[in-house]
């Protein structure tokens, strides 16, 4: 546990919160537009807040290196998102704001988000819209030709743009698009099949990192005067997630290693509505957008064990637990809320499946109050994607869902501009952990991957170029050579281990630790044995992994070692987190902080702050750092949704 | 799933240690393979067991396992991304296949896509077409009012249609040409289709087509393979209107427009 807890800076400007931006924008330092050009910034991952970035500081002047860990940019896994964006346009005349979708976000997230940073996303929300738009992404339009919005979850108005079921897809394309331009121009030096194994810290500024290229096994050298880390989220600690099966820890936990905090890695959001683990094989889990309960119910039987085909169950037999539970809202209360239900349901024996780990998820009533064209029309290809995973037919029988691990809060600790405790070190999108809280709301992330992106990075990576005194760098410098040893020596390490134990099978063990100990709900007996565990199992994988192959090749085994390796390591912190916050918020669910009706207790007293911890080891004791959140416009409330 | 209704499986896999080796179809034999699984979860325990045999696993291409980030690919039984309509690899699930069957898999066969390894081919060749001059050249920032250009719903869901395409290679391989002109007319006709793209519909034809050219892909000769195997079904339309625009753009560049 910590030991001593100075409180961080956030460097958050002060004054009326709608000023704060521009006040501050207009307080830093700038680059003369021909300065600009003799800096060189590295920009790690290529999804939607790497993508932007690299494309907007190379129309700035900048010289840009680009790693991606795929192929191609375009593939990163903001592509797979599907609902939509959210912006406060306010295009449907239904009252929203800035201030509203601000408001939404903050309580949304549990009061667990830093003020001054959401108000600065909700702003930019609309600069998002049109520069997509511009690009010519294919929003939904309405006949008259203008765009469409439809609502999501948490938010009382229509404030979601989207692309059918492909808005990620559809808004990443737009950032590649604006990076080809840059590429074209020569501005940009895109390195796909990279990975980035360790960040380069030169008196005490991050001055570079070291990536392996995937195809040679060549270790690389980049130098430059920023490193910007957009390389996602940690989700794939639990194995089974809705991440790709590329996404990982490693580029945030080796900078973490190097002196950059981790905040909040509790902070892990639970999807409740997923495609249900189908057997041991399963290698991923699929996401079923969260507008379908708008039409759907949710049930199980009401006798425990109850085998029977959901056809063959009367009415009076079903349990509809969200709308017997929570009357107000039904099947509509929010993600975290509507996990933990159907987590105690399948607990107390009442699943359904072969598993018993589902619940049915039900459009029999309104496909009959509406008609089957009718459901199909709001939501056929998610239908047509169930049926083609599970072989199953949601129009005639119910759908079986069930939740599953899907964005991470958490995020390396970052202040007002982006900047780690590494100075020179910037971190973006998913990978941070600045604007969600402890709880995301639907449409909100590809808003935060691209304001950051777009709209904040280029100002604030300003301030620190301008600012300090940045002397030249080669790669020839000992830091260089000390980094590069470091990864090679691993990696020598994973090779020589010889063991009898595939590396999936060491990754699976501790998705299934995580998701036991550290998933939807958590005590402080369960975490305390998973720390135990996950110690355990990082000792066995390094005296009995298999790695077969060499480093001189394309070796995905290989990659996949390094990456385990290291959630091995980060699952660590992650638990630690969890056992250390006592109170409830979010998606963080602690059994011993429960309203007498089983919800989750808030504890702002003692809680009301932001974690970040500070690596001295493996298996190590962490230091906590706290940032202390102060809420000065929207008013502390305990949610509630009877 | 239920032991008794697993299948076992012949497997014959091309297998190429790099872009300079030689490559041979080699056999597997893989038992307990249930129906629920998706092809690549099937390659996932073929790789699980090659390791436990001390077997260099089987290389291949995939990381959102969703249908959407065109990672995965491979050429099954001779079909691009295997036997179903519009469906990528990883959305492939081996309830498609019986017991005792026998399964060739191979990479995308192309003289633009050289094999890296085993099922991986680089692609990187479709990069540099879009770096050509698939984009609109707005700098962020520049953007009026989303609302200022209104765009008639059936422009936007027709863009859309072009839109949808992943860049997974699966036209380039279905092709008997190895061409590309699916992928590449996919943007063109996105473009071409909005406001947004109009200004700059010329030159983006001349440079893209041009771009393709050169790369190495094979010219149409209108077998509509590519959008028969196309997993997101782009419309064969979109290789009509790059034909379109390309005349076009070539009549006015002569007139010195």
């Amino acid at each position: 546990m910590s030991t001593n807890s100075p409180i961080l800076d956030s460097k958050c400007p002060t004054g009326p919160i709608e000023t704060r931006w521009d006040n501050h924008r207009f307080a830093m330092k700038q680059v003369n537009p021909s300065n600009k050009r003799k800096f060189h910034i590295i920009v790690v991952g290529t999804g939607l807040a790497g993508g932007s970035a690299a494309a907007t500081l190379a129309e700035l002047g900048y010289k840009v290196t680009s790693l991606c860990i795929q192929d191609s940019p375009r593939r990163a896994h903001s592509i797979a998102a599907q609902g939509g964006i959210n912006a406060a346009k306010n295009y449907p005349n239904d009252g929203d704001s800035i201030y509203r979708l601000f408001y939404d976000t903050v309580k949304g997230g549990d009061f667990r988000a830093r003020e001054s940073n959401v108000y600065r996303l909700a702003q930019v929300s609309n600069n998002i819209i049109d520069q997509a738009t511009a690009q010519g992404v294919p929003f939904a339009r309405e006949y008259g030709g203008h765009l469409s919005n439809r609502s999501f979850g948490g938010a009382q108005v229509s404030r979601t743009f989207y692309a059918r079921g492909a808005t990620g897809q559809q808004l990443l394309l737009g950032a590649y698009a604006a990076m080809n331009r840059q590429v074209h121009l020569g501005r940009i030096d895109v390195k796909a099949r990279r990975e980035m194994l360790d960040l380069v810290v030169i008196d005490g500024i991050a001055r570079g990192v070291i990536a392996r290229n995937l195809v040679t096994g060549e270790y690389e050298r980049y130098a430059g005067d920023a490193v910007l880390l957009c390389t996602g989220g940690y989700g794939n600690a639990f194995y089974l997630s809705t991440n790709a099966k590329n996404s990982n820890v490693t580029a945030s936990w080796r900078a973490h290693k190097r002196g950059a905090y981790f905040a909040n890695p509790c902070y892990t959001q639970i999807h409740p509505t997923c495609i249900p683990v189908s057997g041991d094989h399963q290698s991923k889990l699929t996401l079923m957008s969260e507008s379908l309960r708008n039409d759907g119910r949710v049930w199980v039987p009401k006798a425990a064990g109850d085998k029977r085909h959901a056809s063959e169950i009367p009415e009076g037999e079903r349990d509809y637990y969200l709308e017997r539970r929570y009357p107000a809202f039904g099947n509509l209360v929010p993600r975290d809320v509507a996990s933990r239900a159907a987590k105690e349901r399948c607990d107390a024996g009442f699943g359904v499946g072969s598993s018993g780990q589902a619940v049915f998820l039900d459009f029999a009533d309104a496909i009959k109050r509406d008609g089957e064209d009718a459901v199909r029309t709001k939501y056929g290809n998610l239908f047509h994607m169930y049926e083609k995973i599970t072989d199953e037919n949601p129009y005639e029988r119910p759908m079986r869902i069930f939740p599953a691990v899907h964005y991470a809060m958490g995020g390396l600790w970052v202040d007002y501009n982006l900047e780690s405790t590494i100075p020179g070190l910037f971190v973006l999108g998913e990978a941070n952990f600045s604007d969600h809280g402890a709880n995301r709301l639907g449409a909100s992330a590809l808003m935060q991957g691209l304001s950051d992106g777009y709209f904040v990075i280029p100002y604030t990576v300003c301030g620190h170029l301008a600012g300090r005194n940045l002397q030249p760098v080669s790669v020839g410098h000992e830091a260089f050579a000390e980094a590069e040893a470091t990864a090679r020596d691993r990696t020598n390490k994973l090779l020589s281990v010889g063991g009898s134990r595939t590396v999936d099978s060491f990754h699976r063990e501790l998705g299934l630790t995580m998701w036991d100990n550290c998933g939807m709900a958590r005590n402080e007996a369960g975490l305390t044995k998973a720390i135990s565990k996950i110690a355990d199992l990082r000792e066995a994988f390094w005296n009995d992994v298999r790695v077969l192959g060499d480093n001189e090749d394309l070796n995905q085994s290989l990659e996949k070692a390094g990456r385990v390796a290291d959630f091995l390591e980060f699952a660590d912190t992650f638990a630690k987190d969890a056992l250390h916050r006592k109170e409830s918020c979010g998606g963080h669910f602690r059994e011993e902080s429960k309203t007498d009706e089983g919800e989750a207790k808030r504890d702002d007293e003692n809680f009301s702050y932001a974690a970040a911890w500070e690596f001295h080891g493996v298996g190590q004791d962490s230091t906590l750092h706290k940032e202390d959140l102060s809420f000065e416009y929207v008013k502390l409330a305990q949610r509630s949704y009877k | 799933m239920s032991a008794d209704n697993t299948m076992k499986l012949k497997l014959k896999i091309w297998r190429q240690k790099n872009a300079n080796a030689s490559g041979a179809i080699e056999d597997y034999q893989l038992d307990g393979v249930s129906p629920d699984m998706s092809f690549l979860e099937m390659l996932d325990i073929l790789n699980e067991q090659l390791i436990g045999e001390g077997r260099e696993p089987v290389a291949f291409d995939h990381d959102c396992r969703e249908g959407v980030c065109g990672s995965c690919g491979s050429v099954v039984n001779g079909q691009v991304h295997g036997p179903d309509e519009e469906t990528t690899l990883c959305q492939l699930h081996m309830r498609r296949f019986h017991d005792g069957d026998t399964i060739q898999i191979e990479p995308w066969r192309s003289r633009a896509f050289p094999v890296i390894k085993d099922l991986i081919v680089d692609r990187t060749a479709f990069d540099r077409i879009q770096q050509a001059g698939g984009y609109v050249s707005v700098g962020t920032g520049s953007a009026p009012d989303a609302n200022a250009i209104p765009i008639p719903n059936r422009d936007a869901e027709k863009a859309f249609d072009f839109a949808e395409c992943i860049g997974c290679g699966g036209c380039v391989a279905a092709c008997p040409n190895g061409a590309a002109m699916l992928f590449t007319a996919a943007k063109v006709a996105q473009l071409a289709t909005l406001p947004q793209g109009k200004l700059e519909r010329s030159a983006r034809a001349l440079a893209m087509v041009e771009k393709m050219d050169s790369e190495g892909f094979g010219a149409c000769t209108n077998h509509y393979e590519c959008s028969a195997a196309c997993p997101k079904g782009v419309p064969i339309e979109a290789i009509a209107v790059m034909n379109r625009e390309y005349l076009r753009a070539t009549f006015l560049s002569q007139e010195g427009v």
